[in-house]
């Protein structure tokens, strides 16, 4: 349980498990070693291959921070998402292509300004958007 | 007919110039006639501006690249690796807004990306900046150079002119998918099985939407085009008339459309943009607002049309549309589009659009801005749209 006081985080994280890595249980270890709660957004796992898992993490901010140095020690990469995808407002004209294949809602209109509006939170990373947006305004970071 | 209101173009030009035109966008026209009915909305109000923002294929620019020492007659011109047609006089070519170079992969790698064309081209004119041009002649004694490879750019070339057929269409299709795969659509990714559905028109603010018989819009009538000044100058092509009607008279499918022309050095990239359509194409999205002069209480009427008023077509762009087959699968106004979600066929279907009635808004505000502080004049058609006996003709293949 999360201390009182203690702030609590929500990250997402795009992890590579390289071969060697697999078989070992990462992500149990997040959870009872760290305290983290996950929820996997995506995973990819595949014995003696490369593996790909989308996760968030939620937990006390200074665990969070523990949680992702003891992945990157055992040699998983880690990505933070939400820098991943960014909307470039000096290019967006606001039609709402982009929205209309988010699955998360992290990409909608704003039913009174007709804006498009992008909650970095709410967004998922599965990248659809890119290729949505008929204006290039939409890229990934990194 | 007799009218209560009647006033004239002169007169409306005249109130410009003393600084006394009331002008009002068409979704501020709305509220207006509501309270005070046409007739007294007609006496209030002179000039009702529109606008739209879209993606419009039928689009692209006459260029005169000026003539190179020694001279040459182009015959295949490319700018930044796009194709041109160079069908015209030794130095005039004509740039198609879905050109694609040569070697894009095109759908080869499907859904293709699209990333530079004939759209991008003319934004990148407009926005100012070198454009690459290379160009190939057969040679004539008059015409002696063979080969050509330079930079231009919008200031230094004599000529760029927009001139697109095909613009602001009169309403359009409300896109679904009934198959069971994802497609990419000119009408945007459209997810298997009613997943979502798109939709392309500015609605009540849309230019043709709210004079939808072409009682002050035709041939001469003075526009905003691209952030500049731009003019009708015939009815577009595919132009259609006599189609089914609702509230107001407005149609209830895509239906007129306007050929446009205006001056690319005036022009901004805010409002011209090249568009890469996944799986498609590459476009340009434009921006138009048209001007409609309140003559009378009819026009007042007819400018006070709102969305929940509009109707439109919902078609299947998995199968219906690619084999021409005519069926709609259910009509829906712009206000159930604009709230986000439609019901067809029992199903609740989110919804989006492609037109930007963000822009659009900010193009009718623009042109009511520009009127009010007297530095756009309305001007008198010298013929009309024509509002009857045209139809969009399919192509019967002879075998």
């Amino acid at each position: 349980m999360a201390k009182e006081g203690a702030l609590t985080v929500g990250k997402k994280v795009i992890l590579n498990f390289p071969k060697h890595t697999w078989d070992k249980p990462v992500v149990y270890t997040l959870h009872s070693k760290f305290n983290l709660i996950f929820n996997i957004l995506k995973a990819q796992i595949t014995p003696n291959e490369e593996g790909l898992m989308i996760l968030e993490l939620v937990g006390e901010e200074e665990k969070v921070r523990e949680g992702i140095e003891f992945l990157r020690e055992i040699g998983v990469g880690v990505r933070f998402l939400a820098a991943d995808i960014e909307k470039d407002e000096e290019e967006c004209v606001h039609c709402g292509a982009c929205a209309s294949v988010c699955p998360s809602g992290a990409l909608h209109i704003d039913r009174e300004t007709y804006k498009v509006i992008f909650d970095k939170e709410k967004c998922v990373g599965c990248e659809l958007c890119v290729g949505a947006c008929m204006y290039k305004a939409i890229k990934i970071g990194l | 007919m007799a009218y209560q209101v009647n006033k004239t173009i002169e007169e409306i030009n005249e109130k410009i110039k003393k600084g006394q035109v009331v002008v009002v966008t068409a979704e501020e026209m709305i509220d207006i006639v509501e309270e005070y009915g046409p007739v007294e909305a007609a006496k209030r109000v002179d000039v009702v501006t529109t606008g739209t923002f879209a993606p419009m294929c039928s689009s692209g620019a006459f260029l005169n690249l000026g003539h190179s020492k020694p001279r040459m007659k182009m015959e295949d011109v490319y700018l930044n690796g796009v194709p041109c047609y160079g069908g015209l006089a030794a130095v005039d070519i004509y740039i198609g807004a879905t050109s694609l170079p040569k070697d894009d992969p095109r759908n080869k790698v499907y859904p293709g990306q699209f990333k530079y064309g004939g759209g991008h081209v003319i934004e990148d004119l407009i926005a100012g900046k070198d454009v690459y041009l290379v160009a190939y002649g057969y040679g004539t004694d008059c015409y002696p150079l063979t080969k050509l490879e330079t930079y231009i750019n919008i200031n230094i070339i004599n000529e760029a002119i927009m001139f697109n057929p095909r613009n602001a269409y009169q309403n359009y299709n409300c896109a679904v998918n009934l198959s069971d795969r994802l497609i990419y659509t000119y009408m945007g990714i459209l997810k298997p099985k009613l997943g979502n559905a798109t939709y392309c028109s500015a609605a009540q603010l849309s230019p043709l939407l709210n004079d939808p018989y072409f009682k002050t819009i035709g041939i001469g009538t003075r526009i905003f085009l691209g952030g500049g000044i731009g003019y009708v100058v015939w009815h577009g092509t595919q132009h259609t008339t006599d189609v089914p009607r609702g509230e107001k008279g407005v149609v209830k499918k895509p239906a007129g459309t306007i050929a446009v022309m205006g001056d690319m050095k005036k022009m901004t990239r805010r409002y011209v943009r090249g568009v890469s359509i996944v799986g498609y194409g590459v476009s340009l999205a434009v921006g138009i607002g048209i001007p409609v002069p309140i003559l009378n209480e009819e026009m007042a009427w007819h400018t006070s049309v709102r969305d929940d008023e509009i109707w439109t077509q919902v078609v299947d762009y998995g199968y219906d549309y690619p084999n021409r087959e005519g069926r709609v699968i259910a009509e829906v106004n712009y206000a159930q589009l604009k709230s986000g979600e439609i019901e067809i066929m029992g199903k609740k279907v989110p919804t989006y659009p492609l037109s930007s009635y963000y822009m659009a808004k900010e193009i009718a505000e623009t042109l009511k801005r520009w009127i009010s502080e007297g530095k756009f004049y309305l001007t008198k058609p010298v013929e009309l749209i024509p509002s009857s006996g045209f139809m969009c003709k399919g192509l019967e293949i002879r075998r």
